[in-house]
């Protein structure tokens, strides 16, 4: 089995809008090994003169799905590869992918909980592949995630956190929206800060596992304010973003 | 070497080269562009000008100190040179404004032995060249970029431009340049890039 | 902590894990949960938590504690160089 490094060919199955501006491709990858939940694989796109690019995006669908990955990929204005990807590609197509990459932003049910979740945008998508991975293993452990997403149509997997979060077994989703407040909206609506992350992680309890993801500048925010709150900086793993959408 | 797959349909960000002046401008194994990318060696330093000061100093018979007001008080031009970054883009016609370092030179007196320069930056970055190569019109100090003062992200209050280098040797947050007898590989010279970066002669990394 | 709203810079601010590919093809393991500790400032951190300036001519990994350089990385056409000496140690336990 060739290893986590080696570039393979991938070939796009489905590829399916999440909302307007993000698209989820389904990638079929010859002897996939498998990949823990918060791991990303890397894309490498080459044009006929030898030009490449490298980026790397994190895997969205849960380990229990064999033999193929989801990637979650936000248009970025002026993006070189995320245009190329929505632009360009279709099912059929192929692309050079290793992984799967990482293993400090990683989540599995054994490594147990509460399981406090912070996402800014795109950033949602590694946490989504422990939310889904969680669900698929029957965990009740305690979760919450705390999603800051622009305007409610921006709010990525929107239908399935509802669903995850109606299954009864400990996971609760809380939104915010910085840019605006539709009518009868429950959730926060603003962006995220001390006060905010105090009420969502209360009653989780000082012992949360945390995992953050998203641009630099929320990641910051949120990851200062859990270890002034109380959580011991190695209970708080976090990855950064590139440039977002938020 | 074995063969690169190749991705249908991308091409990538690149504006096309054209026939005649444009094409003949570009460096073997460059891409042209438009863009003006962001690439850092660390966080962007914010030094607040009325602590800024750019030194002249190492064999030098006395170094020199500009403070931001004095530096501007200094003759100095508009620059329109084309430029050229390792990472293979270059952009043409990038106009700047700023002053020679021959003006800068021309304020101390230079020790006989005095043979290569080293650029010592906000953030701790430095880049070496041979005398000869900052002399003559080759490199300028600049704070403006397109009639603008320069932004911090890309190395303002100041920078280094030394355009028939790759960019590197464009040192941002410039604060000042060392006199030396013996050359000193700065940051990236001394991890596998040419040491002196001519990017006519393609001298990318050390062995070029 | 220095206040970086508004700096347009801070998104491309990263960290390890967005080396994570890079060093695992160099060092042949998953680096991002190894734990160094700078040499500037003693510090530990993992690698992943490390801030990662890339894009340039070569990739720098700096202790989030103090800025300092822990890493660098230089990918030439023949070859890559690491230059580790911001790393007092890494830490690579074994199972």
């Amino acid at each position: 089995m060739a290893s986590p490094i080696t570039w393979r060919i991938a070939t796009v199955g489905a590829i399916r809008d999440e909302t307007a501006t993000v698209r989820t491709y389904t990638l079929g990858v010859p002897d996939w090994p498998g990949h823990r939940p918060g791991q990303h694989v890397d894309l490498r796109l080459t044009a006929e003169d030898g030009y490449s690019v490298e980026r790397s995006y994190s895997i969205a669908s849960e380990p229990e799905r064999a033999g193929e990955v989801d990637i979650t990929v936000e248009r970025i204005p002026d993006g070189e590869v995320s245009a190329f990807l929505h632009d360009v590609v279709v099912a059929g197509d192929q692309l050079e992918v290793r992984g799967p990459i990482g293993g400090y932003f990683v989540w599995d049910v054994p490594i147990g909980g509460p399981l406090l979740l912070v996402a800014g945008g795109s950033g949602v998508v590694p946490l989504m592949a422990m939310l889904r991975h969680r669900s698929r293993e029957r965990s009740d452990v305690p979760t919450r995630l705390l999603f800051s997403s622009r305007n409610a149509d921006d709010i990525i997997y929107r239908d399935e956190l509802d669903r995850l979060a109606a299954a009864g077994d400990g996971f609760e989703v809380v939104h915010t929206l910085t840019r605006s407040r539709p009518t009868g909206w429950s959730g926060y609506d603003r962006r995220i800060d001390d006060r905010m992350l105090a009420e969502v992680l209360e009653p989780l309890g000082s012992g949360a596992r945390c995992y953050i993801c998203g641009p630099t500048a929320l990641v910051e925010v949120a990851a200062n304010a859990l270890v002034r709150l109380g959580l011991p900086p190695d209970r708080v793993r976090t990855e950064r973003f590139g440039p977002t959408g938020t | 070497m074995t063969e690169r797959f190749v991705t249908r349909g991308f091409v990538g960000r690149r504006t096309p080269e054209g026939a005649g002046d444009a094409a003949r401008r570009v460096p073997p194994g460059q891409y042209l562009t438009n863009d003006f990318p962001v690439l850092s060696a660390g966080p962007t330093p914010r030094t607040p000008l009325d602590r800024w000061s750019f030194t002249i100093r190492g064999l030098v018979r006395e170094p020199v100190t500009w403070s931001w007001d004095e530096l501007m008080a200094l003759p100095n031009r508009d620059w329109t040179v084309d430029i050229s970054c390792v990472t293979k883009w270059t952009h043409l016609d990038m106009h700047w404004r700023g002053v020679s370092v021959d003006t800068l030179l021309e304020r101390v007196e230079l020790e006989p032995s005095a043979a290569f320069v080293i650029a010592f930056c906000d953030g701790g970055y430095t880049t070496n060249l041979p005398l000869g190569d900052v002399l003559n019109g080759q490199a300028f100090v600049a704070w403006e970029y397109d009639g603008k003062p320069l932004a911090a992200e890309h190395g303002g209050p100041a920078r280094l431009v030394v355009p028939g280098r790759y960019f590197w040797k464009s040192a941002k947050w410039v604060r000042g340049l060392s006199l030396v007898d013996r050359d000193q590989p700065g940051f990236w010279e001394s991890l596998g890039y040419h040491n002196r970066g001519d990017q006519w002669l393609e001298e990318r990394y050390s062995g070029d | 902590m220095i206040d970086q709203s508004g700096d347009p810079m801070i998104d491309r601010e990263l960290d390890g894990n967005a080396l994570a590919g890079m060093l695992e093809a160099m060092f042949g393991t998953d680096m991002t949960a190894i734990p160094g500790r700078c040499a500037h400032c003693g510090t530990i951190n993992m690698v992943g938590a490390m801030r990662a300036y890339m894009g340039g001519p070569g990739a720098v990994l700096r202790c989030p504690a103090c800025d300092g350089v822990v890493l660098r990385v230089v990918e030439t056409a023949e070859a890559t160089y690491v230059d580790a000496r911001g790393a007092a140690y890494l830490r690579f336990e074994r199972r």
